[in-house]
């Protein structure tokens, strides 16, 4: 399919963006590539329809940001906040990506082929966040819902003050937050974890390989005898 | 002479002023429950106010404008820096944030009723927006806050203009805890949270930190909703010169500036009363950060915390102010703290005008609650129209004083129509204390 090609060196990203704002008639199934992005921030956000985007090298902080339904990809590497609260859709990062990513996503899949830097998956609320390499400290900080899935090891205070997410890590992980505890693995989990891999293209790692984590509910209501945990 | 024990004078039994009756009970309290003290609502110890000023009225100085019939504009727009669809009020009183949670459904329909009958703006809160509310509100804010609860960018679409929340008066640097009693099964999924729990709320957004990173989250917005929306952003009152300062640098359309009285669903006492600062002390600083940047008046400015009649909101833009925002004045317009429900505020342990445990969602009004029973007692229709009667009232008010100064709009009242009635409220809203030149801390005015 012939794809529609913008140019960030001769064109102003606001004009990029409103055209990825096009009616969703005119944009599913479409493929648009954007060249030169050159780290600039917020390219491709607040999509809505059935596009593929294709950005030819890095971006800067909110690449896809509160995507919906789109397919982004991202050549290279992204600065903060990467597919923030994103609703639905799939962005794929193929390089590195910095802090925050995925974070208050709802919906969706994010794929990080490198490494994701501090608080990814940070207020997780429901998407499914699958990292190649390793995520820094604090990640899936209060994360609510959804599953987010680490190949290597993850920092400090993994999933503190967690709620409902789960956290399956390959690797070691440095410590983990208030609240945050090992899960068994059930066979729900293990489901879920192999269809993940399967969707970001590990369907070759093993399952077995990783562990699960989760809240131990023991924050849930205010509790002073708890007050240091806070 | 005679023994006369039972005749030597006695002495008042003296209450101490540092261990008073309210501070011994928080002592008794704390050392009872080994747990501080959460309630809703603003700081209600006595700090200097608007009534600590009082407006010169025209004399044979200023010419007064005749008060049936010649005309005082009240309306304003706001975002008209970068929004391509700025919002035009008329009246500069606005609704403050408050959330469906902290809020009943029928009291969120009641907000944008009222508000609407009167062509002003309401706001969303923590947790997102609900179809009553956008169906009743002819124009709504919509929060972006830090725990980004119930945030959906079709609503950010569908807002009329997007609030920044950074702070708020009550709780300037503070997070929030809505308790179980209030997660609803509704409230729970709009959070997507287990329902009946705890549900903490962040202090910081989780995607930025620092007015660089603000910068590219408010362009972020605005490329979302194609510059359409007025972008504003809300600081509680602590450092209001360099905070408005930087909201300004980072791209904001309007500055929301919410002093210490301004009130919170749920903190900590001791941290409505402790933290933020009154908004008489935050006006003029946050003026003068606009007027150094060339930007009063092109950045509008709304300013909250305690106004609750028109003389407030006249003394408010006289002082620089573009727009005010009431929630807490609001809340008793609808029927909160009704003495006509003072039976059910002592079974509650407290008495009509004093009930601030909104968080535990027992409101006898049924506007703080997510009770289905005591939510039928509130009428939103009823509820919505004492909302627009006390806006009207309070519109008419400020155009009364307006008039009396000789001004032909609420916006060309300045710091010249006021005095100070004390030394601190001289001080800090840099007028003159009444009778003198004098302003503390200037040498010349």
């Amino acid at each position: 399919m012939e794809s529609i090609k913008y140019d960030l060196a001769k064109t102003p990203l606001r004009e990029v963006n409103q055209f990825l704002h096009s009616d969703a008639s005119l944009l599913n199934g479409k493929h648009i590539e954007i060249q030169n992005p050159n780290g600039a921030h917020n390219i491709a956000v607040g999509l809505k329809s059935e596009a593929k985007v294709l950005v030819h090298g890095h971006a800067g902080y909110y690449a896809a940001g509160m995507n919906q339904i789109a397919d982004v990809t991202i050549e290279g590497s992204v600065g903060a906040g990467v597919a923030e609260n994103m609703m639905s859709g799939r962005v794929h990062v193929k390089g590195f990506a910095s802090n925050a990513a995925g974070a208050t996503a709802q919906g969706g899949l994010l794929v990080i082929d490198g490494d994701a830097g501090l608080r990814c998956a940070i207020s997780l609320k429901g998407a499914d966040i699958v990292v190649g390499g390793s995520v820094g400290s604090f990640s899936a900080f209060m994360a609510q819902a959804g599953n987010l899935v680490v190949l290597g090891d993850a920092g400090e205070g993994l999933g503190d003050s967690i709620y409902e997410a789960r956290l399956f890590v390959r690797g070691k992980v440095k410590s983990l937050g208030a609240d945050c505890e090992v899960k068994t693995m059930g066979p729900e989990e293990r489901k879920i974890l192999v269809d993940l891999l399967s969707r970001s293209g590990h369907s070759d790692v093993s399952p077995e390989s990783f562990t699960l984590y989760g809240s131990a509910r023991t924050l849930y209501h205010f509790n002073v005898a708890k007050s240091g945990a806070y | 002479m005679a023994d006369t024990p039972n005749k030597i004078p006695q002495t008042e039994p003296h209450q101490s002023w540092t261990f008073d009756k309210l501070t011994n009970s928080q002592i008794r309290r704390a050392a009872a429950t080994g747990i501080y003290d959460i309630r809703g609502g603003g700081a209600k110890r006595k700090v200097p106010h608007f009534d600590d000023l009082l407006f010169l009225g025209a004399s044979v100085s200023r010419y007064p404008l005749e008060g049936y019939r010649e005309k005082c504009g009240t309306d304003v727009v706001l975002g008209t820096r970068f929004a391509k669809k700025p919002i035009h009020l008329k009246t500069p009183v606005t609704i403050a944030g408050m959330s469906f949670g902290a809020l009943s459904a029928p009291a969120k329909e009641a907000l944008g009723r009222g508000a609407g009958a009167v062509g002003t703006s309401t706001t969303t809160g923590d947790g997102g927006m609900t179809p009553e509310e956008r169906g009743q509100s002819k124009i709504l804010v919509y929060q972006y806050l830090p725990s980004r609860y119930g945030m959906n960018p079709d609503d950010l679409r569908k807002a009329d203009a997007i609030e920044v929340v950074i702070g708020q008066g009550a709780k300037p640097g503070g997070g929030g805890m809505l308790l179980g009693q209030k997660i609803s099964a509704r409230v729970a999924k709009m959070r997507c949270l287990p329902e009946g729990i705890d549900q903490r709320s962040s202090c910081r957004h989780p995607d930025w930190t620092g007015p660089d990173d603000l910068e590219i989250k408010i362009a972020e917005i605005r490329e979302i909703t194609d510059w359409e929306k007025p972008i504003y952003v809300k600081i509680g009152a602590t450092r209001p010169y360099f905070d408005v300062a930087l909201a300004v640098k980072a791209g904001a359309d309007v500055v929301v500036l919410d002093g210490m009285q301004g009130g919170t669903a749920a903190t900590q006492e001791v941290f409505i009363e402790h933290v933020g600062i009154p908004i008489l002390a935050a006006i003029r600083p946050a003026v003068q950060a606009l007027q150094d940047l060339g930007m009063h008046r092109k950045v509008q400015l709304i300013v909250s915390g305690g106004i609750r009649n028109g003389a407030d909101v006249a003394k408010a833009m006289a002082l620089g102010a573009d727009a005010v925002a009431i929630g807490t004045a609001a809340l008793i317009a609808m029927g909160d703290n009704d003495p006509a429900l003072e039976a059910e505020y002592n079974k509650l342990g407290t008495t009509a005008g004093a009930y601030d445990d909104w968080h535990e969602g027992r409101d006898p009004a049924g506007i703080t609650t997510q009770d289905p029973e005591l939510m039928k007692r509130f009428d939103p229709i009823k509820g919505g129209q004492r909302l627009a009667n006390y806006l009207t009232v309070m519109t008419m008010e400020a155009q009364v004083i307006a008039r009396a100064c000789g001004k032909s709009h609420l916006h060309n009242l300045e710091p010249e129509d006021l005095v100070a009635l004390t030394i601190e409220a001289s001080a800090m809203a840099k007028v003159p204390l009444a009778g003198t030149n004098w302003i503390p801390g200037m040498d010349k005015f």
